[in-house]
């Protein structure tokens, strides 16, 4: 196992953990709003983690570049998404989650 | 150990997955299960080492068929909640009274049966193991003018195969445009400056990235079809978003995209049986070139014919 292998699975750990974050927020938070909060941030750092991590591993630079356009597409387009939901969800009315209501 | 507990685990959950699609009481969630189930089949692909396969599941299988029904479940709503206020019509049962309707029905269904009985005759008449072409398949690829053996049969050895898939794609655009004037998106986007500027980049950059698949799919994994899925869904985003209403006015251009991959794949075919006696084969050290041009041709065709699909019916306006 060489060094960037060894750097490779090291930046997987924290991938692993803002996904599972995001997942379990997902799951567990109590409005549209904070989950879609919870799901774009956690998701991108995410996959910024993944993606570094593959990066290490690739075998030539195209294949680095390619591993950054997917990253930055997927970041563009996630908080685009993102941004459109939420915008939809308060036409509709939908009220943000407070700790004061029931 | 982990491989296989991987498999184990994405076949469960497809099973899963697809019974809950077909079975889910919530139409819009059930079309969501459809989108991952797609997905997770494409994965599974992936695992069968099918990589062209994947591309095609998860552009065509999840991303657009998705965005279809998507698109028929939004407008099945909004019809409802039109004919909700209006009384009930009169046969609406399965059975109605008219007898002559009933006749016809029973006719297409006796059809549909003999049919599917023919086909599962000639399913069951062939050989119970069959020997397979890879082998004659692998040995030819040097001749066949590309490096990936998908590429090489869909578009030379069996390219015949793939000129008809075209015509049933031009086919199906055409019976939906006969049958229905096509009805503008549900989702109206143009207000939303955040999509457009998205949209401004990432539009010219999915055409881009399907001339790239198209490229490559002479040496790996790609091709038309991958390449035509990509362009396929930055229609799709270009019509919510209106930016595409000034290309379907274009009707005549339109027209032409729709038909050129059949055009082109046609002419090459004649040319071809002019020029080497075969239906299809291409003259010696010349296929790479001759590939390259019918697929252009069938990416264009199938991009606009899997976009414009999302209307469902001819486009104008009402």
């Amino acid at each position: 196992m060489s060094f960037l292998d060894f750097l490779s699975a090291l930046l997987l750990v924290p991938a692993l953990f803002f996904f599972v974050a995001g997942t379990v927020a997902l799951l567990r938070f109590p409005d549209l709003y904070s989950r879609l909060h919870a799901l774009t941030k956690a998701d991108n750092v995410g996959l910024g983690f993944a993606v570094l991590a593959l990066m290490l591993r690739a075998e030539n630079g195209v294949e680095v570049f390619k591993l950054a356009l997917i990253w930055g597409l997927v970041l563009a387009a996630s908080s685009t998404v993102c941004f459109l939901i939420g915008q939809e969800a308060v036409r509709r009315g939908l009220k943000p989650w407070t700790r004061q209501s029931p | 150990m982990i491989p296989q507990l991987l498999d184990g685990t994405l076949v469960l959950v497809v099973v899963a997955l697809a019974w809950r699609a077909l079975n889910d009481r919530d139409l819009f969630r059930g079309v969501i299960e459809f989108i991952a189930l797609g997905l997770l089949l494409a994965m599974a692909w992936l695992r069968l080492r099918a990589p062209d396969l994947a591309l095609a599941e998860a552009a065509v299988g999840s991303g657009l068929t998705g965005a279809l029904i998507l698109s028929a479940l939004v407008r099945m709503r909004r019809r409802e909640q039109a004919a909700a206020g209006q009384p009930a019509g009169v046969a609406t049962g399965p059975w109605a009274k008219d007898r002559a309707k009933n006749f016809s029905r029973v006719l297409l269904g006796a059809l549909s049966v003999a049919m599917l009985g023919t086909l599962a005759w000639a399913a069951l008449s062939l050989p119970a193991k069959a020997r397979g072409l890879t082998a004659e398949a692998l040995a030819r690829l040097p001749d066949s003018g590309v490096t990936n053996p998908v590429t090489a049969v869909l578009l030379n050895f069996r390219a015949y195969d793939t000129l008809l898939e075209i015509g049933v794609l031009l086919l199906a655009i055409v019976g939906v445009w006969a049958l229905r004037r096509g009805e503008w998106p549900a989702a109206d986007l143009r207000e939303r400056p955040l999509l457009l500027s998205l949209l401004r980049w990432v539009l010219p950059l999915l055409a881009v990235g399907a001339g790239y698949l198209l490229w490559i799919g002479a040496s790996a994994p790609g091709g038309a079809f991958q390449g035509g899925a990509l362009l396929a869904g930055a229609l799709v985003l270009a019509l919510l978003s209106g930016l595409g209403r000034r290309l379907l006015r274009r009707g005549r251009l339109v027209r032409t995209g729709l038909t050129i991959g059949v055009l082109v794949f046609g002419v090459a075919g004649a040319v071809a049986l002019g020029w080497t006696g075969g239906l299809l084969q291409y003259p010696t050290g010349q296929a790479g070139a001759w590939i390259l041009v019918i697929e252009a041709a069938a990416l264009v065709s199938i991009g606009l014919t899997l976009g414009l699909l999302y209307l469902g019916g001819r486009p104008g306006e009402k």
